[in-house]
């Protein structure tokens, strides 16, 4: 049944192709550490995705209940927490999720760099791979000020504060994150669009540009 | 890709009619033990996932994602701390190099040489060869950049005041939850002695001179004896008013703001609560500092 369904699609639109150039690709001995165990140190990027595809299922469910506004941002995010069937889960699983994903970058990163991998022919997928550690440091940032609790409030206004430091653009740089001159409402507001769009289209987009370019240029060689 | 004359389609479509056999590619002329990716490595991958997936969820099953008390920008005293992971960047800014005149240095110059290095990597360590230790300066810096970073951020760990922080957001929490009960006899007595009020607030919430009423352990006899024989900077004999009325204050007061049973009142619920959440955050708290 399965296999006529899909025999009449591909009939019509030659899928077969499509999915076969994903799965069809060689994983060279020196990168398995089914065959050298010290080739774990390749899985970091693969687990770096892992957990950026736990950060945006754990997202999607959350915003079902959180509320972007000052006056209810942190009662439906208290709600969240001790009311909702496995609320603690998913959230906690976004929250922990944050700090991993920076963990499995940061060793991802180091493991390109000593490995030689950044050069010739690979040098923009590594100005791809930096961007998507900036886009992954502002989703921390933006994301850090959402359940505004009073941790989260202060973290922002001393993060503002950093950014309001840049000569000439600092000030402008503050005012649009902001939405103003004040931390509040217009801020909180923001920091969702940005955290819940923004800066989600720009992971995708980098992130395919990065999986695009690893498929196109195959994996580094041994060293 | 198979071109020219000959060719079928499916009806006026670009797709070809004709089939080609669903075979995947035979890596056996490729150098090593390479192997499919499909279904031969990711199955591996998944099986490391899983492994990787039952410890997450350990972690936060054992550590719930800690919650404070809701934002209050009039607060002036609170410690501010950002989140982990961009501790080193709070940490230089407070040193002199990088603080007050030179915060650009702090802010700007030294973050942008260092990530901007990081961007421009291929283009500064242009040298054919890979192994690390044959390009000792790059791999130097980059050891350097991140020594660096972990010891800002050990540094950053080690010089905030946790117990304080821990503390600061229990109390924010507390005092967003308990309610004081303002139709208790208690109430009413409370607000009728300017003696408490001067040091422990209208609400009850305590000042800088005298702590908050409301999350006293003490019992009403405990509570009595300290009116009457003060404690402290507290001096005696304080309150105005008949023993019955002292007595009412404090079993008032042992009762954390809320109408003690038996007398008439609404609010129970919330002080339960408000205690429950408070004790579970300042646990968190530690554990979180504890860890990181």
């Amino acid at each position: 049944m399965l296999q006529k369904v899909y025999d009449w699609v591909d009939e019509r639109l030659d899928i077969t192709p499509l999915w076969r150039d994903i799965a069809d690709h060689e994983v060279p001995e020196h990168v398995n550490p089914a065959h050298h165990f010290s080739a774990f140190v390749y899985c970091f990027g693969g687990l770096t995705f892992f957990v950026v595809v736990i950060q945006i299922l754990s997202g999607m469910f959350l915003t079902m209940y959180y509320v972007p506004d000052i006056i209810h941002a942190y009662e439906s995010v208290y709600y969240l927490q001790n009311e909702v069937t496995h609320g603690m889960i998913v959230r906690g699983m976004h929250h922990w999720g944050a700090s991993l994903v920076i963990v499995m970058m940061f060793l991802h990163t180091l493991r390109v760099f000593f490995t030689g991998s950044y050069k010739k022919p690979r040098e923009l997928n590594w100005v791809v791979g930096v961007l998507l550690f900036f886009v992954i440091l502002g989703l921390g940032f933006t994301g850090y000020l959402l359940p505004w609790d009073m941790k989260a409030y202060f973290a922002t206004v001393v993060g503002l504060e950093i950014a309001e430091a840049a000569p000439v653009v600092g000030e402008f740089a503050k005012i649009l994150l902001a939405g103003g001159e004040v931390i509040g409402a217009q801020t909180l507001a923001r920091f969702f669009a940005i955290h819940v769009f923004f800066l989600p289209g720009a992971l995708l987009g980098l992130l395919g540009a990065h999986f695009f370019m690893i498929r196109k240029q195959g994996i580094s060689g041994p060293l | 890709m198979h071109r020219g004359k000959g060719m079928k389609f499916v009806g006026d479509s670009r797709v070809p009619a004709e089939k080609k056999p669903n075979i995947p590619k035979d890596y056996s002329e490729y150098p090593g033990k390479t192997e499919a990716f499909w279904p031969n490595f990711l199955l591996r991958e998944w099986m490391v996932g899983a492994v990787f997936l039952i410890g997450f969820l350990v972690l936060t099953v054992a550590h719930p994602a800690p919650l404070e008390g809701v934002a209050d920008p009039t607060e002036t005293s609170y410690i501010p701390l950002p989140d982990w992971y961009f501790l080193f960047l709070y940490q230089l800014l407070k040193y002199e190099f990088a603080s007050g005149p030179y915060t650009v240095i702090g802010a700007v110059i030294i973050p942008g040489i260092a990530f901007g290095a990081l961007l421009l990597a291929p283009w500064l360590d242009v040298g054919k060869e890979r192994r690390p230790y044959k390009r000792p300066i790059a791999s130097g810096l980059m050891m350097l950049g991140v020594v660096a970073t972990i010891f800002l951020t050990w540094e950053s760990v080690d010089q905030h005041d946790w117990e304080a922080a821990a503390e600061q957001g229990q109390m924010a929490d507390e005092e967003e939850d308990v309610e004081v009960d303002e139709s208790a006899a208690g109430y009413e007595i409370y607000q009728s002695q300017d003696s408490c009020i001067g040091c422990h607030g209208g609400d009850m919430s305590g000042g800088a001179a005298g702590p908050n009423l409301l999350t006293t352990e003490l019992e009403t006899d405990e509570v009595i004896d300290i009116i009457q024989n003060g404690q402290g900077d507290m001096p005696a004999d304080q309150f105005e008013g008949s023993d019955e009325e002292l007595e009412t204050l404090a079993a008032f007061i042992a009762n954390n703001g809320q109408a003690p049973d038996g007398e008439g009142g609404s609010g129970g619920e919330g002080e339960d609560g408000g205690e429950d959440s408070g004790d579970e955050e300042s646990d968190e708290g530690s554990e979180e500092g504890n860890e990181e």
